[in-house]
């Protein structure tokens, strides 16, 4: 396929979890209140928080993915992967603040100073603004190799998104260990790419 | 009314509040006039609230129920979201998993098992259990330990009334109930990742059982109890979190010691043997002062303050007097 057609299409995806969520709020506001179910900002809490592990999963896919197919392509497109899990986080961040607690502040900072998954939420939501804040080609020109090292933040961010999984559930680990499972691989295959003699 | 049995307290500290309450919500009800308030769920046409598939004993059973002063006049949460949304784990953990995954459940025949320190031991037909007992109507609040509420106008019988039939003896302090395990029809019961044992079980001292706000429900919105709310038997403590009112009850044991229930086993720091609601001590994980009550809207999430007991302080709070309610959580 045309590269340049390939790319819109690849655009396509990352807005479409934003789209589908939007029709659904639509739907909410104008024609079905119960289109989100009877605890319609819980879920979208859910939805949005979900679909930022996708991405971040997206994101450290694309290394083991290029050594298999060998495309300069998925590389490039790996920034745009990064900074859609980054909006989607803060979306989850922005539906649980705003439409859950109705931004009340001093119930937003007591948990965040005493709920250890919020905690780690937080930090992780932290590292993933430094990273979308930095995803710039300034940055990366103007941090030069510090510009990798910095990136390194990905891995315990990733970390701190699993815990605060584990630590949100209340009985059923399935999702958590699934996504474990597979952020764990990502992790080995880097780790083994690393240590092999160059 | 009867002196809930077993009870730590004497006479005179239990029944004049109990007398209180019950002429309180009388006054309350007939003020807003009782008939108007309950026509709409007693009356309901069964097409409006899906199948019915009980058999004829329990739906007639269940249609004859009357309206009772316990009854709060808060606005009803809509029967699709009482029904469509649901922790039921046997089912699924997904809120509408019971729903979709209920169904294959055959709730008819069913039969009861009760054992341990009564004369009423055996294994009972559901309908010989229940026959001759009189079904209300209550609409209770509904206090999820997850912090969101309903207002659910259940069917059923008064657990005392029930129990008494059983004829416990002096000795048995509490009571166990057990969810029937058929993991062929419950596909979360065989799930690998749970990290709860299944069967589910649950308990309440005697007098907690005894107490006439104590509820075996049969029925939910004028109809029998749909598989996803426990058909065909739960129980319904409405000052405790959800968690307590266990479902699809298939066993009853009468037992001198505390029951250790199944979420205890699993997360004895997150959930007691109590479990009462409280505004107070917080869940580890969240807060408990306030929830939101369902439907809660995406642009006003409905939040309500909790309320001690979930609002049943004035006739339970006396259950536990000089009991440290943060150690006995």
């Amino acid at each position: 396929m045309d590269k340049m057609l390939l790319t819109r299409w690849f655009w396509l995806i990352l807005f479409l979890p934003f789209v589908f969520a939007g029709i659904r709020v639509a739907q909410v506001v104008w024609y079905d209140a119960s289109a989100l179910g009877p605890d319609p900002a819980q879920n979208l809490v859910d939805l949005f928080g979900t679909i930022a592990l996708w991405f971040l999963c997206a994101v450290l896919f694309v290394t083991p993915v290029q050594t298999v197919i060998k495309t300069r392509w998925l590389l490039r497109q790996r920034r745009a992967l990064g900074v859609a899990c980054f909006a989607y986080a803060l979306l989850h961040w922005l539906s649980y603040a705003g439409l859950l607690l109705e931004w009340q502040w001093q119930n937003l900072g007591q948990d965040l100073l005493n709920r250890p998954y919020i905690i780690v939420g937080f930090l992780a939501g932290l590292m993933l603004a430094v990273l979308a804040g930095t995803s710039n080609n300034t940055s990366v020109r103007a941090l030069g190799l510090r510009w990798r090292i910095l990136h390194r933040l990905v891995y315990p961010a990733a970390l701190l998104i699993l815990i605060h999984m584990f630590w949100v559930a209340r009985s059923d680990y399935t999702e958590v260990v699934l996504y474990t499972a597979v952020v764990l691989l990502l992790l080995l295959h880097r780790w083994r790419q690393r240590v092999k003699p160059a | 009314m009867k002196a809930p049995v077993g009870s730590k307290l004497t006479e005179r500290d239990v029944t004049p509040e109990a007398v209180y309450l019950n002429r309180r919500q009388y006054l309350k009800a007939s003020a807003v006039g009782a008939a108007a308030l309950l026509a709409p769920t007693l009356k309901a046409s069964e097409s409006a609230y899906g199948t019915d598939s009980a058999p004829l004993w329990l739906k007639s059973q269940n249609k004859q129920a009357s309206p009772s002063p316990f009854s709060t006049t808060e606005k009803l949460t809509p029967y699709e979201y009482v029904t469509g949304y649901n922790n039921f784990y046997e089912f699924g953990t997904g809120k509408d998993d019971p729903e979709k995954y209920g169904q294959d459940f055959k709730p008819h025949p069913w039969q009861v098992t009760v054992s341990g320190l009564a004369e009423g031991t055996g294994t009972f037909d559901l309908e010989d259990l229940l026959k001759g007992l009189e079904v209300e109507e209550r609409i209770y609040r509904l206090r999820c330990v997850e912090a969101w509420s309903m207002v659910i106008p259940w069917l059923g019988v008064p657990m005392a009334a029930l129990l008494q039939r059983l004829k416990p003896l002096s000795s048995a302090r509490y009571v166990a109930f057990e969810t029937v395990y058929r993991p062929e029809e419950m596909p979360g019961q065989s799930s690998f990742f749970a990290a709860i044992d299944y069967p589910y079980i649950e308990g309440l001292r005697m007098d907690e059982a005894m107490h006439p706000l104590t509820l075996m429900a049969t029925g939910v919105y004028g109809r029998s109890l749909p598989n996803q709310n426990g058909a065909p038997l739960r129980l319904v403590v409405p000052w405790k979190y959800g968690f307590k009112s266990i479902k699809s009850i298939r066993k009853i044991t009468f037992t001198d010691r505390q029951p250790q229930t199944t979420w205890e086993k699993s997360n004895a720091r997150e959930y007691g043997f109590y479990a009462n609601v409280n505004p107070a001590v917080d869940h580890p994980r969240w807060r408990q002062s306030e929830e939101r009550r369902l439907p809660s809207a995406l642009f006003a999430s409905n939040r309500v303050p909790t309320l001690p007991f979930n609002g049943y302080a004035e006739s339970v709070a006396g259950l536990y007097q000089g009991m440290d309610l943060r150690k006995y959580y």
